[in-house]
């Protein structure tokens, strides 16, 4: 798998429900097969949906790993060339494990 | 995700799951290797309801039946069941969810903001929030999220029970609604009522205490109602209490209730209008008449949502929302001490005040129209009409009995009227006593009841918060300015004959 930057809205350890009530922002750079290079944890001022996408777009993101998100928001991160996989419920380290092995799937139960 | 199941005995399933999969906060977490068992029947042996009929009924085919969507939690929060209308609002399956946490499979921002299991315990009665769900179609879904605990045969809680509405077709109503001259039954399309109508869906969010002000006929219970019927609290009671209606020992037992034995006849623990109110709303109209007594009582009750029923030492908590009316004037009566000026300033987070009919331009019409309509059906009355002349008498009435007094005079009309359409013989006779200056006046202008057109010249009486007597007692003292004090002239600019303003003039102490 190649360089890449994930974000993880979060909730507790788990993939945060819900992609507009998310405070907490897990975002990882340059996975490769060893895994995680760099793992920082954004804690937003409040949440909001339109922020998540753009601190997405700003910082690069490639690939959204997350649970319930809006169609609109979906459509405008994929518009925007970013990889969305949806309504993941589980651990993000779970996630993110899985999705370095190549096997996660939107609507995955974890 | 990897379930185990083993059969067990008597038709139970043991599922197993690994851990340190989807994580509960409240769970212990274990190592790699470990699993958590959960028992539970397996479909083929589902739950039983026993002595219902003469056969068993299968549990969960009873919830798949029932319309509104219905999750069955364990006490840890986890789904135990869904029924059929929950999987197709939320896009999950039963066997995909079993065991998860239910506000992953909700993805509701009440789970994640507002929890009303949290607060559940075997006292409580079910709990009503409105909120949104996110689905696995990605449509964002208006919710109202009811949830009650489940309690074993020894009255143990045993889990919770969850129903969700989708409440989207409500929500679409409600919008067209509002642009229709209507706030649920609240009819009126003057700047006034607009007003209302925008503060109030906003003003029916909120928790707190409302005091509803205006005179007699006004519609104070019908927004009451309404503010109760759009509020997160619209499943919970709506009890309503008169407060002037009762003697004072009576309203205290009534309001609070009371333990057996506390006095004579006290002959079983009853209950009072505040805890029947438990998590609704409890309206307490004629709130200018509760006596003083009580409304110590009552300040207690809006400080510590604790109340203490007669004979009790012991006191219990309500979630009441308090909603308070009344047709006096608050402040004249903590003046007069009469109320307790410190009830006021807790009653009074939120007033609204609703305008006297008089003061609401065109809404007349509205009401009129709506009305006749509707109770020439309740009447099973042919369609009615109203004539020109019967119209205007109508127009020019000044209500002071507002609302609740056009209904009356319609719904008198409807009766009398054996015709197609209402003439002012079948209005009441008071009415056209009252409405003789105001017909006259209004032929030649029928914009505005309070214009009179004499010989070119305006003889307007402003539109001030006064009442029918003083605006009538101005317009004869400028109309006889006008006409240099010739009562002839004034008559006739009045529309009136001259024993009417003789007699009106004798009446306000004109000379």
């Amino acid at each position: 798998m190649t360089s890449t930057k994930i974000l993880i809205p979060l909730h507790e350890n788990d993939v945060a429900p819900r992609f507009d009530l998310a405070t907490e922002v897990l975002l990882v750079t340059g996975m490769g097969k060893t895994g995680a290079v760099d793992k920082r944890m954004v804690v937003l001022p409040r949440a909001s949906a339109d922020q998540l996408c753009h601190l997405a777009i700003t910082e690069g993101v490639k690939t959204v790993i997350c649970s319930g998100i809006e169609d609109d928001y979906y459509q405008y991160l994929i518009w925007k060339r970013i990889e969305v996989i949806d309504s993941v419920i589980g651990s993000s380290d779970t996630a993110l494990k899985r999705f370095v092995e190549g096997t996660l799937k939107p609507g995955e139960i974890l | 995700m990897q379930w185990f199941r083993h059969q067990l005995n008597k038709g139970y399933m043991c599922y197993g799951l690994p851990m340190k999969k989807v994580s509960d906060h409240n769970a212990n977490e274990h190592g790699k290797g470990f699993f958590r068992i959960v028992a539970g029947r397996s479909a083929a042996a589902a739950p039983y309801i026993n002595n219902l009929f003469n056969n068993p009924i299968n549990f969960f085919e009873l919830l798949d039946e029932i319309a509104i969507g219905i999750a069955v939690l364990s006490m840890d929060r986890k789904i135990v069941h869904l029924n059929q209308t929950l999987k197709a609002l939320a896009g999950f399956s039963q066997k995909e969810v079993f065991g998860v946490a239910c506000a992953h499979v909700l993805r509701s921002d009440v789970c994640l903001q507002n929890c009303p299991v949290l607060s559940l315990n075997e006292q409580s009665g079910p709990k009503c929030i409105e909120g949104n769900l996110i689905n696995m179609d990605r449509q964002l879904i208006p919710i109202r999220i009811t949830s009650t605990p489940l309690k074993g045969i020894d009255g143990e809680m045993v889990g919770f029970m969850e129903t969700i509405e989708d409440i989207s077709l409500i929500r679409k109503l409600d919008e067209t609604t509002r642009h229709a001259y209507k706030f649920d039954n609240i009819i009126g399309r003057s700047p006034e009522m607009e007003k209302i109508f925008q503060i109030l869906p906003s003003l029916a969010q909120s928790d707190s205490s409302v005091l509803i002000t205006g005179e007699t006929g006004t519609g104070k219970d019908m927004v009451a109602e309404t503010i109760h019927h759009s509020s997160n609290r619209a499943k919970g009671p709506f009890v309503k209490i008169n407060c002037g209606a009762l003697p004072e020992t009576l309203l205290e037992s009534e309001l609070f209730g009371h333990r057996k034995g506390s006095f004579t006849g006290a002959i079983e623990n009853k209950p009072g209008r505040f805890q029947q109110a438990h998590n609704g709303t409890l309206y307490l109209t004629e709130i200018g008449d509760l006596p003083i007594s009580l409304q110590v009582k009552l300040l207690t009750f809006l400080d510590d949502k604790e109340i203490f029923p007669l004979g009790s030492v012991k006191g219990s908590i309500a979630d009441v929302r308090i909603i308070a009316a009344t047709h006096r004037n608050l402040e004249q009566r903590v003046n007069d001490n009469r109320f307790r000026k410190d009830l006021l300033f807790r009653l009074n987070v939120i007033r609204l005040h609703l305008p006297p009919l008089r003061d609401r331009q065109g809404d007349v019409q509205l009401l009129l129209d709506h009305f006749l309509n509707t109770l020439s059906t309740q009447l099973g009355k042919k369609k009615l009409s109203l004539s020109r002349k019967a119209l205007k008498i109508l127009f020019n009435y000044h209500y002071p009995g507002n609302v609740r007094e056009l209904r009356n005079i319609v719904e008198y009309a409807v009766n009398i009227c054996g015709e197609r359409q209402i003439k002012p013989k079948h209005l009441p006779s008071y009415l056209l006593d009252a409405g003789q200056f105001d017909v006259a006046a209004i032929a030649q202008e029928p914009s505005s009841r309070f214009a009179l057109k004499s010989e070119g010249t305006d003889v307007s009486v402003p539109k001030a918060q006064q009442n029918w007597p003083e605006i009538e007692k101005r317009m004869i003292m400028e109309a006889l300015i006008k006409v240099s004090g010739r009562k002839n002239r004034a008559a006739a600019a009045l529309g009136w004959g001259r024993s009417t303003l003789w007699r009106k003039m004798k009446k306000y102490g004109i000379n």
